[in-house]
């Protein structure tokens, strides 16, 4: 649900574990050292971003490495690009009456 | 004849910021205008069908624009914007949010930092405006008010959209 998306990205240290895992895959271990923080505070921001499918599971051996999914952050581009289309969509109003107003001037 | 004109639009996802850059074939002052004055701002300040209806400008800093957004069941969402930094024909800042037809704002939906440069270059106009959310959720929230269901875009048209970004 994008829903879920919108709120697993707006926590900052989600922000930032999507950020390095774009870069290479990582195990939870790797994550609560690079983010200084608990393996469980780990394991709860990876449950959030892998409910809402913004990460995949890799199991390798005994680890498990965590990798971004691109399909669901392609989903979050689609949405951004609808937003786009509402900017678009006024400037283009906006180019109209722009238009209508010189012509009111000559 | 908006073809060739540059229309430039992205999103910082981790810093919840869009960029705008869009040129507009009118003279400086005219562009300014439109932006600042009420009576204009609500000719193109929804997307269609929405339609903008200030209730109340106040162009100072510190001063307010109360508006609403109006679909055409009716259906009326509340906004304000809060100017902070007002240069004539340059620049124009203002904190936005939605709020209820009250004006009571929401805190959860508040704080959007919106800044806007203008400038002109042999009479095309360029608006450079940068939009720092305080989450994207309110982006959400923006498409959720029912913007979605005013888009005459069809999917197919959207993947056309999406395939050219």
């Amino acid at each position: 649900m994008k829903k879920d998306i919108f709120q697993a990205i707006a926590d900052p240290t989600r922000r930032a574990i999507l950020t390095l895992i774009a870069l290479q895959a990582l195990t939870p271990n790797a994550m609560a050292v690079k983010f200084d923080m608990s393996r469980q505070a780990v394991s709860k921001h990876i449950k959030v971003l892998q409910e809402c499918e913004l990460i995949k599971p890799a199991p390798v051996g005994r680890e498990i490495y965590y990798h971004l999914n691109p399909k669901k952050m392609q989903e979050l581009d689609n949405w951004l690009a609808q937003f786009r289309k509402i900017w678009e969509s006024q400037f283009n109003q906006l180019d109209k009456v722009l238009s209508t107003l010189q012509n009111q001037q000559k | 004849m908006t073809s060739n004109l540059l229309f430039d639009f992205t999103v910082d996802k981790t810093a919840n910021t869009i960029f705008i850059h869009r040129e507009f074939a009118a003279p400086l002052a005219l562009v300014w205008d439109a932006f600042t004055k009420p009576d204009i701002l609500d000719q193109w300040g929804a997307p269609a069908p929405f339609t903008a209806h200030t209730i109340y400008m106040n162009f100072i800093v510190g001063g307010r624009r109360f508006y609403k957004m109006v679909s055409p069941e009716g259906l009326e969402h509340y906004s304000v914007q809060d100017y902070t930094v007002i240069t004539p024909m340059s620049n124009l800042q203002y904190i936005s949010g939605f709020s209820d037809k009250d004006e009571q704002v929401n805190p959860a939906f508040y704080g959007s930092i919106n800044n806007l440069n203008f400038s002109e270059t042999n009479g095309i106009t360029t608006v450079s405006i940068t939009i720092q959310y305080t989450s994207l959720a309110i982006l959400e929230m923006m498409v959720e008010k029912g913007f979605k269901e005013g888009f005459t875009l069809t999917m197919s048209n959207l993947e056309k959209l999406l395939a050219r970004l």
